[in-house]
């Protein structure tokens, strides 16, 4: 994986001192909350319902075994002795202290780490394919490239103070593991007429109004890939608008513009940025792509002892085809039965870290959907990687089934949230698991959001779940058939609310209209969109 | 047509070893009418490159910052610098410390900000990047560039 | 009665107006009346507090219970973690949330 040369090492110093300084002006008075509330945003520190809130960012999801200890040790020593992985592939820690959020951000420098950018009007960290590098199915890593544009987006001078939060996925694959019609920009590596180059789709986004991204530039050679992105955010910049937070993301922008106008404009000040000398040097690309070739894979077995049947369960269930044979992905769900989601302790930290560097060449990745991966593990290995698993309650065989439920912090973190999602996803976890019926459901992708900023993807879930604030109570609407994936589609809402037992009882009545109406290989996705909504909408309402 | 804008007194920061115009700013309306006006202030939801006939007349462009938060100011000064412009570059409005480094970047050489800022705050604030990612207005040779040499 | 909360700055925990301090539990919170915004702005310039807040509460036999269900998460902690709950604050039940 990528590591810090003196330059990039400097960087992130620099912006420690500099945040030192900004926090100390701060607590001398001389910044204004309002003043200082953007500085810290920019360094991930939010100010939440309990108290600060840190939030980490793990470029494009990737991570060493160093630096998952060194989060664990700053659970430990800082924060309460645990974090939260988010749905932006980041880790947040909720009980932060003003005084020590500089010293958190030296400990994270010391393991090439940092919280720059991961929250205000900014490009955020760049987020990719949990698989890259690992998948059978992409056509090269997708991370030199995140890469790129990770050094380009990190205190960007013309693009710190934008309309409002950009957020930028890179993928290589036609199978969408990132969402990536869901982001400000998505970027798809492809291939033309043997030449490698960029698919750009713009104007996505979850939130309030939820949109999928328009493809405005079908191939962008590598060579232009950073000034295209340039274009894009510079357009954005100068007419994105500022009147109203609600519509300032640039999703509004590409609809109210229309697609063809925006694409009419990004490329305008793309011919003029060509000239401008924005591109780094092809040279920097080369550099980059050498600390993400494959590792060292070996020949082995190719197939498991199945005489366990937890063991043959969890394989069947968390590892995914990898590109080697002998190889597995293998994913450590965060998701144990009536647990709170991608919550992980300083212990279970430590450990992932640790069976990293024994089973997958020291590397680690973060999922959007809250659950952590080991890109490389011998076929030969996985019943050890198990074991050891199970002993952490971090061997949950749930991934992608109904118990994988995607939950924002909700109300009883979140200062934006107007319900709680995490006990909601917790009961709802419990009773599948109770009834036993997880297996019978399959893939069933079940997200639940806090509040209409979407943060738990509900607009993309199989199921979804929005949290509403109702004369004061907790209330909330369901929704059926999204999905963030190549097929992707916004969710629609079903109908009337539902209090926290109602909604309950709602997911497991319209699990029983799939089981009962299902064909074939259907999943429950490809039921609903096969009998639409009304056979739902009678059994929930009726 | 009432000159307005900041004055020669007003700014903090200026980093040019030219006089400094002593006269004030036409809106870029009335500029684009005015074939004699040398000195003009960008609101930021003027279109910078509106300007771009008229660079060769023009000594003093003040872009106007109402709040810190409104980015684009960022991209006038860097059109204007990509289409050669050389005069006056002048941040005005609530420009604070911590904004100062990027200003600088995007092509600002003269700072106007409507509360003067602390001189040492500044000093740092103006150094605080030994090297940068990306190219803009300045002339400044980015890692990429460094590391490739 | 109108209380007042806010976090404080170095610390960032919650805290509420007992009348001459910023105290970590919310039962010791007083009736401002109408002097809210005088005090908010005082104690936020002093820095005593940061981004406070007036609210409205009732004073039953459990103590003081904010009106709105998200400020009394803030005043007992989050409800799926309840071993972190703020200790003064646990002569309520968790019901005493919903």
């Amino acid at each position: 994986m990528y590591q810090y040369d003196q330059y990039d090492q400097a960087m992130v110093d620099a912006r420690v001192e500099e945040f030192r300084d900004q926090a100390q002006r701060r607590l001398d008075g001389k910044l204004t909350e309002d003043q200082f509330k953007p500085l810290r945003l920019m360094n991930g520190l939010y100010l939440q319902l309990h108290a600060y809130m840190l939030r980490v960012a793990i470029p494009y999801g990737t991570l060493n075994s160093r630096q998952m200890t060194a989060l664990a040790d700053i659970a430990d020593k800082y924060d309460r002795g645990y974090g939260h992985f988010t749905t932006r592939q980041n880790l947040q820690y909720n009980w932060i202290k003003l005084e020590d959020a500089a010293d958190i951000l030296a400990d994270l420098s010391k393991v090439e780490m940092h919280a720059i950018q991961t929250s205000g009007n900014c490009i955020r960290n760049i987020s990719s394919d949990h698989f890259a590098g690992a998948a059978h199915d992409e056509l090269i890593d997708p991370r030199p490239y995140a890469e790129l544009l990770r050094q380009w987006s990190s205190f960007h001078p013309e693009f710190t103070y934008l309309p409002r939060k950009f957020k930028i996925a890179v993928i290589a694959a036609d199978t969408d593991r990132a969402a990536m019609r869901l982001h400000d920009i998505g970027i798809q590596i492809v291939e033309q007429n043997g030449e490698v180059g960029a698919s750009f789709y713009v104007g996505g986004g979850m939130g309030r109004t939820p949109m999928i991204a328009p493809q405005i530039r079908e191939f962008v050679p590598l060579d232009q890939l950073v000034t295209y992105a340039e274009a894009c955010l510079r357009v954005y910049n100068r007419y994105g608008r500022r009147d109203n937070k609600y519509k300032a993301r640039i999703k509004i922008l590409v609809h109210e513009m229309g697609a063809e106008e925006y694409t009419r404009q990004v490329e305008e000040e793309f011919a003029h940025l060509l000239d401008q000398g924005v591109e780094p040097p092809l040279a920097e690309l080369e550099r980059i792509k050498p600390f993400f070739a494959d590792p060292p894979f070996e020949d082995g077995p190719k197939s498991v002892d199945r005489s366990d049947p937890d063991f043959a369960l969890w394989v069947d269930r968390n590892t995914v085809r990898h590109k080697h044979d002998s190889y597995v992905s293998a994913v450590i769900s965060l998701k144990p039965v009536g647990g709170i989601p991608g919550d992980a302790t300083g212990d279970q930290m430590r450990l992932m870290a640790k069976l990293a560097k024994q089973y997958s060449f020291d590397e680690l990745r973060v999922m959007h959907t809250q659950n952590i991966v080991l890109p490389h593990v011998k076929i030969a290995d996985l019943h050890a990687l198990w074991t050891a698993l199970e002993a952490a309650d971090l061997g949950a065989p749930n991934l992608d089934t109904i118990e994988d439920i995607i939950a924002c912090p909700g109300l009883d973190y979140c200062a934006l949230a107007n319900a709680r999602s995490i006990p909601l996803s917790q009961r709802i976890s419990e009773s599948f698991a109770k009834s036993g019926r997880t297996a019978e459901l399959g893939q069933l992708k079940l997200k639940i959001s806090g509040c209409i900023n979407a943060c738990g993807h509900h607009h993309a879930g199989h199921i979804g779940i929005l949290g509403v604030d109702k004369k004061g109570k907790e209330n909330y609407q369901l929704s059926l058939g999204g999905s963030e994936a190549e097929d992707v589609s916004l969710a629609k809402i079903t109908g009337p609310g539902f209090d926290e037992d109602g909604v309950i009882k709602a997911v497991e009545t319209v699990t029983d209209v799939y089981l009962e109406t299902r064909e074939d290989g259907e999943r429950f996705l490809d039921t609903y969109r096969r009998i639409g909504m009304a056979p739902f909408k009678e059994a929930l309402y009726d | 047509m009432t000159d307005f804008g900041t004055s020669p007194d007003d700014v903090q920061f200026r980093f040019r070893d030219d006089g400094v115009a002593d006269h004030g700013t036409v809106t870029v309306d009335a500029c684009c009418d005015q074939t004699n006006a040398t000195a003009v202030r960008i609101e930021p939801s003027d279109d910078a490159r509106v300007l771009l006939p008229f660079l060769d007349r023009l000594a003093l462009v003040e872009v106007h910052f109402p709040t810190f938060g409104d980015g684009r100011g960022y991209s006038a000064a860097r059109i204007l610098r990509e289409a050669g412009y050389e005069g006056e570059l002048r941040a005005v409005g609530d420009v604070l410390i911590d904004q100062l480094s990027h200003m600088r970047r995007c092509g600002f050489d003269s700072f106007a900000p409507d509360k003067s800022l602390d001189e040492e705050d500044a000093k740092r604030a103006f150094a605080q990047w030994d090297n940068v990612y990306q190219s803009a207005a300045d002339a400044r040779k980015t890692i990429a560039e460094l590391r490739h040499e | 009665m109108n209380i007042l909360t806010g976090n404080d700055l170095k610390t960032g925990e919650v805290v509420w107006w007992d009348g001459q301090n910023w105290s970590l539990s919310v039962h010791d919170a007083v009736d401002v009346g109408d002097m809210g915004e005088q005090i908010l702005a005082a104690e936020e310039a002093a820095r005593r507090v940061n981004v406070p807040y007036a609210l409205v509460a009732s004073r039953t036999e459990e103590g003081v219970r904010p009106a709105h269900i998200k400020d009394r998460v803030r005043a007992l902690g989050p409800t799926v973690r309840r071993d972190l709950a703020v200790p003064t604050a646990s002569k309520t039940g968790w019901d005493w949330v919903i």
